[in-house]
């Protein structure tokens, strides 16, 4: 088992013929994701990978005509949000958007359209997804991860790979790693991952990476406390960041004296999960 | 992005809120004309990008136009939290009654934009959040009805705004939502929004934030960047789609992917070193931008040795260290440089440098512990 993508995934890719699309669809088609489709509006009926993935003009005519059950975005920022209510509009009931940049004005009013049509959003500005062995949805390198007990949720893309290498190193592997993206207004948030992992059979303890900015990982420490009975190792990126300022990530920001690492770091372990000091400290944390 | 008050209220002004008469100068001769023409007292406000101008003197009252130009120079001459003063607002004095606070953001937690309002204007609302919370309203927006006349009322009742004025406030609500939703703003900020002795509201002061990721549909918006308010070197690093932010500590950093680049820091940190910088190269970063970053870091006097982490993904090590020799052979750079390079085609990034006298490391925290020791020395 795993959460979220499986073997079972169908894949659309919105953004295919475009270069970050057609490249990351080659990866995830040699990482053996079951890539079904793509759609690049005016190219339909073209194909890509030397014909063994038919391009659609629309989203609602691929998953018409090739059952796609998920979708990954890879269109440009300014396209994007069309691209997320294009999909929900057609019924893909998760949407993963790679995409970085999209306006946050408008991640509000995506968000709040999909949550009113219960389709699951993951990122924008994140990293996608990967089941080891089974199935990659977004641009986690395949080759860093093996299949495991740890699941992995975080906010960040890189850092997310340091974790994932660095538990391979000793032999360790993940369930699925979810990367829920660095932006003030996403799709998913700790909490969901949290409790899909706890419900998952094959998952037996979690990697938790937080970053500076928000409430998100505040939130994450009470629902531990409520409600997890797996152990979550933690590591939050930012303790060093100064207040007021942007860190790369558009959420990654200390407001007014709230979303410090300091705070996360005194919430999570007062929920009674180990924070790492370092991330290639985790792995010796989860023994 | 950040505007400064003057280019706020000009945005304002254009939805219809009431603001002062006023102008911009950059010299105190400028701001004495302005002073005449208006007649009367005036304000004479330092624009600058930080709060707290009025705790630092930068706004004050001049009676004539002679103490107009007289404050102005003062003003102009002076630096506030480190930011050198370039204009000062000349506005015409109003005659206050009561002052608002009213706003409009993000609330990243709710999803949703939200209005903020309180009785209690004019002052730091984070203080009046912190020490009288109850003294605070919020109303959130759904971002797909849009502000409702309903929601402005409640607001207008709920700090006790007197009737009459209930209609002007509602004008101004709705002013202030359409120009948050027209420039992609994160912050709308009226403070202090005031009642004048002749009962008409007016927007003192004024403060916007925009999207950065929006600009790209605000052109206008993007040419009016104060890139003097801004550390010459993020101005640079932005022309080259990096992310850069100046630090006051001594070990550069280049790193690929913000989690990790701020991870970097946190690390040299941990092991007793200071930062220099936070910098993102970005995913799939090639040789012209590591060259580009590298010759910022080390344009920096205080840097003193430099880390270099890069865990390839999509960006790719033999990309990144051509970057490296490149900017080596150009910057010629003095200082020491630890690398550490993991994850696609590291393995022949690592043999493009070996001949370039640099400090490898393998892990993350043997990279870091080898820049703290190369920059004591």
């Amino acid at each position: 088992m795993s959460i979220l993508i499986n073997k079972k995934t169908r894949l659309l890719v919105q953004g295919i013929t475009g270069n970050e699309g057609l490249f990351h669809t080659t990866h995830m088609v040699s990482y053996g994701t079951n890539v079904v489709a793509g759609v690049t509006p005016g190219k339909g009926g073209e194909w890509v990978l030397d014909g063994k993935i038919p391009v659609f003009d629309s989203v609602k005519l691929a998953a018409d005509a090739t059952g796609a059950n998920c979708t990954v975005i890879f269109v440009p920022a300014r396209f994007a949000p069309d691209a997320m209510f294009e999909a929900a509009d057609a019924g893909i009931p998760l949407i993963v958007c790679i995409t970085e940049g999209v306006p946050v004005q408008d991640m509000m009013r995506v968000r709040n359209y999909l949550d009113q049509k219960k389709v699951r959003l993951i990122g924008p500005n994140c990293p996608g997804m990967l089941t080891p062995n089974e199935s990659k949805v977004g641009i986690i390198p395949g080759n860093i991860a093996i299949p495991g007990n740890v699941g992995v949720v975080s906010r960040s893309g890189t850092l997310t790979y340091e974790v994932l290498y660095a538990l391979k190193q000793v032999g360790m592997g993940a369930s699925t790693c979810v990367g829920i993206g660095g932006d003030p207004v996403n799709g998913t948030n700790f909490i969901d991952v949290l409790e899909m992992f706890e419900h998952d059979p094959q998952t037996e303890k979690v990697v938790l990476i937080g970053e500076i900015g928000g409430t998100d990982e505040d939130k994450a420490a009470e629902f531990i406390s409520a409600k997890m009975t797996k152990p979550v190792v933690s590591f939050i990126a930012g303790s060093s960041a100064p207040p007021g300022k942007r860190m790369g990530h558009a959420g990654a920001i200390i407001e007014g004296g709230a979303g410090s690492a300091a705070d996360k770091v005194k919430a999570l372990e007062a929920a009674g999960v180990k924070v790492a000091k370092h991330p290639e400290e985790i792995p010796s944390l989860l023994n | 992005m950040k505007l400064h008050e003057y280019q706020s209220k000009t945005i304002f002004a254009k939805y219809g809120i009431p603001i002062p008469k006023g102008r911009v100068a950059a010299t105190a001769e400028e701001a004495k004309h302005i002073a005449e023409e208006l007649g009367g007292r005036v304000v004479i406000k330092s624009q600058v990008l930080v709060g707290g101008r009025g705790k630092a003197g930068g706004i004050r009252v001049a009676k004539t136009a002679d103490e107009a130009e007289q404050l102005a120079q003062q003003i102009l001459t002076m630096k506030i939290k480190d930011l050198p003063v370039r204009k000062v607002l000349v506005d015409e004095a109003a005659a206050i009654e009561h002052e608002i606070y009213f706003a409009i953001t993000n609330d990243r937690a709710a999803k949703k934009p939200v209005m903020i309002a309180s009785a209690a204007g004019g002052v730091d609302i984070e203080e009046v959040a912190a020490t009288t919370p109850e003294k605070i309203i919020k109303v959130h927006i759904d971002p797909l009805l849009g502000l409702r006349d309903y929601q402005a009322r409640d607001i207008a009742a709920s700090i006790d705004m007197p009737r009459e004025l209930w209609r002007d406030f509602g004008k101004i609500a709705s002013g202030l939502w359409q120009a948050y939703l027209d420039t992609d703003a994160t912050l709308a900020e009226i403070n202090p929004l005031v009642i004048t002795k002749d009962k008409r509201l007016m927007a003192l002061d004024g403060k916007m934030m925009i999207d950065d990721n929006a600009l790209f549909r605000h052109s206008k918006l993007a040419d009016i960047r104060d890139i003097d308010e801004e550390v010459p070197a993020e101005t640079e690093a932005r022309r080259y789609g990096l992310s850069f932010i100046k630090l006051d500590g001594n070990i550069g950093c280049m790193v690929n992917g913000a989690g990790l680049a701020m991870t970097s820091m946190d690390i040299v940190k941990l092991f007793g070193g200071e930062p220099a910088n936070f910098l993102d190269i970005g995913g799939g970063a090639g040789a012209d931008k590591v060259a580009a970053a590298m010759r910022i870091i080390v344009s920096d006097p205080s840097v003193q040795a430099v880390l270099i982490n890069i865990f390839g993904g999509i960006t790719r090590g033999d990309e990144v260290a051509r970057g490296i020799l490149t900017a080596m052979d150009e910057v010629k750079p003095k200082v020491p440089m630890v690398v550490r390079l993991v994850g696609t085609n590291a393995e022949e990034g690592r043999k493009l440098l070996e001949n370039a006298k640099m400090i490898t490391a393998e892990t993350l925290a043997d990279a870091a512990q080898k820049a703290v020791a190369a920059a004591k020395g």
